[in-house]
């Protein structure tokens, strides 16, 4: 089994700003928007250095996103910030016919995803959003699982054509890929290989996974642990490949099983290879105030509910 | 170009609209009939475009149409430019056609920079537009269209308060005002008071034109607005014009914003709007 090291707990969010400040030197074009959030989404660097580059737009999201839209006219690849909830559900109409119909190549940037918002409670938890990004024709949709891999992509989608959904988090999580990371759109990453369950996380549960499939082990269970950050186009080779070999699949993400990876899991197990399947999701729920770790506990979105549903996946073989 | 050559296009266009519309059993043709007149002065006589389309619009004048459904005039005023071949407008709402109910990008049509028919959201794309042009270094001005009763919308508001807020001064607004939409007039709807006082209080230059169907009023508005931009304010033109213009039956009601004419009504509009360039 590979190790994987904490480098240093960070939140994902700074991987997106310090991703942002070095397009801002690399790349001429790259423009960014936020409504009135610059703190929370971590721009302050790439505005210092690039002022005339920079929207302030206020707390005004479907403006921005129409702004957005027009700047590709002329060229420019916007990065828009704001929340997940307010990135999405606030403005999908927006999103739907000024960027996603309209062919705009738009980075939709959405921090503070998911019940590890916290604190803030259901109004600002949106759960939803995968889902509702990835229904819509042509938006390329990825949920990253550290600072580090949430850097590498913020520079990646700037050269990859066509609007975009990256959804990162508030909280600091543990810092586990490499730094120098090439991130390719729409290509899994296998972290762990094994032989009785392939374990299909993104975002905030890649780490658990990671801790799910150390605990398995000692169970004298084979885990095999797949990174989806892509979840749109799914890279359906590599979970079909996986679960040729290990037979079953657990799927774990920070998002309603709704609409969410799980699903766009199962369809692909359904049309080419039908396994028994678990879901670590949350159950057609809103969120609440507590902590990240409370919450993520009381929903069933951590290591240990991925241990459980591993085992009882096996059973169903 | 004389005012009776942009006379001439005026009357071919409101042919396209009404046969456009007839042949499909559908689309908007009131608030098409409306514009006829801001939109072939804008486009063959105001703006500095290139008919050879490419999507950047670099050095050119841009325009935005937000109210996206009077798609007939629209479609017409960019086939009858060079945009594309009138024969086209034959395929109007037709399965497979790149002239859809309401603009798009997606099928790729000559002139169109973006999906509109969803309401409020052109001011924003275009004033996206215009900070690009400013970013780019390029002097060309920013176009756009919308409904009166499309200032529901509260994107619009938003679009407006930024538009004067980060002095986007080279957007021209025009603002049709026709006082109806589907369900009636927009008083009886929702009264929205007085939008030149709105735009005012929001930081705008306003322009009344008065006279909205007529060509020389149009130009001489679009004129002074030209020259009203880049004195960082952004110029808003209210446009007062006729619902259903050149089309006596289709004048004086809201009844005609998305309703074909029959056979019958069909001839007699014509009748009421020569034949100048030719149908397609």
């Amino acid at each position: 089994m590979k190790e994987y090291t904490n480098q240093g707990s960070k939140d994902t969010r700074s991987g997106f700003g310090a991703g942002l400040t070095e397009l801002g030197r690399t790349n001429p074009n790259v423009v960014a928007l936020c409504a009135d959030l610059i703190g929370s989404l971590k721009m302050q660097d790439f505005i210092d250095e690039n002022p005339e580059r920079f929207f302030q737009i206020g707390i005004a999201e479907a403006n921005m996103m129409g702004i957005a839209a027009g700047l590709t006219i002329g060229g420019k690849i916007p990065f828009t910030g704001t929340f997940a909830n307010f990135s999405t559900g606030r403005v999908y109409d927006q999103i739907r016919q000024s960027i996603a119909y309209s062919d705009k190549n738009v980075k939709i940037c959405a921090s503070h995803a998911g019940l590890t918002l916290g604190e803030d409670g259901a109004t600002h938890q949106i759960l939803e959003d995968l889902g509702l990004m990835k229904m819509l024709p042509g938006m390329t949709v990825i949920n990253t699982c550290d600072y580090n891999q949430t850097k590498a992509a913020t520079i990646a989608i700037a050269d990859y054509e066509g609007p975009v959904y990256l959804r990162f988090g508030r909280p600091v999580v543990a810092n586990f890929t490499a730094p120098d990371q090439k991130f390719e759109v729409g290509k899994a990453v296998h972290l762990q290989e094994g032989t009785d369950v392939t374990i299909i996380a993104t975002g905030h549960l890649v780490w658990e996974a990671l801790e799910a499939c150390k605990e398995l082990q000692v169970k004298g269970i084979s885990a095999e642990v797949i990174n989806i950050h892509t979840i749109k186009p799914l890279d359906e080779k590599a979970i079909l490949e996986s679960v040729a070999k290990t037979g079953c699949v657990v799927t774990a993400e920070e998002h309603n099983f709704l609409g969410g990876l799980g699903e766009s899991v199962a369809r692909t197990l359904t049309l080419n290879n039908p396994k028994p399947q678990e879901f670590i999701a949350t159950n057609d729920t809103f969120g609440e105030s507590a902590t990240p770790a409370q919450l993520m506990d009381k929903y069933g979105l951590n290591a240990v509910a991925i241990v459980k549903a591993c085992e009882k996946v096996i059973k169903r073989k | 170009m004389e005012t009776q050559k942009l006379q001439d296009i005026v009357s071919q266009t409101r042919r396209d609209i009404l046969r456009m519309v007839h042949k499909v059993n559908s689309g908007h043709p009131g608030g098409s009939l409306g514009c006829t007149e801001f939109l072939v002065a804008l486009y063959n006589e105001v703006m500095t475009l290139d008919t050879d389309f490419k999507m950047d619009g670099a050095n050119e004048d841009l325009f935005f149409l937000s109210n996206g459904h009077i798609s007939p005039v629209f479609y017409s005023v960019l086939s009858r430019r060079g945009y594309f071949p009138v024969e086209e407008l034959n395929t109007f709402r037709l399965l497979n056609s790149r002239l859809q109910g309401h603009p798009t990008t997606h099928e790729g049509l000559p002139g169109v920079r973006i999906a509109s028919g969803s309401l409020g959201q052109g001011m924003s794309v275009a004033l996206g537009a215009a900070q690009a042009k400013k970013l780019n270094g390029d002097d060309k001005l920013v176009y756009t269209l919308h409904g009166d009763g499309e200032l529901q919308e509260g994107q619009n508001w938003e679009a407006i308060m930024y538009a004067s807020g980060k002095k986007v001064d080279n957007l021209i607004a025009t603002i049709d005002l026709n006082g109806q939409q589907i369900d009636g007039s927009t008083d009886t709807v929702l009264p929205m008071g007085s939008i030149k006082a709105k735009f005012e209080a929001f930081g705008w230059t306003v322009l009344e034109v008065k006279e909205g169907n007529n060509l020389e009023a149009i130009l001489n508005g679009l004129k002074e607005a030209k020259s009203l931009t880049g004195k960082r304010k952004p110029v808003c033109i209210l446009l007062e014009t006729m619902m259903g213009n050149g089309v006596d039956f289709m004048m004086h009601t809201h009844a005609w914003h998305g309703k074909a004419p029959s056979d019958e009504q069909l001839a007699n509009a014509l009748s009421q709007n020569p034949e100048t360039l030719g149908d397609y």
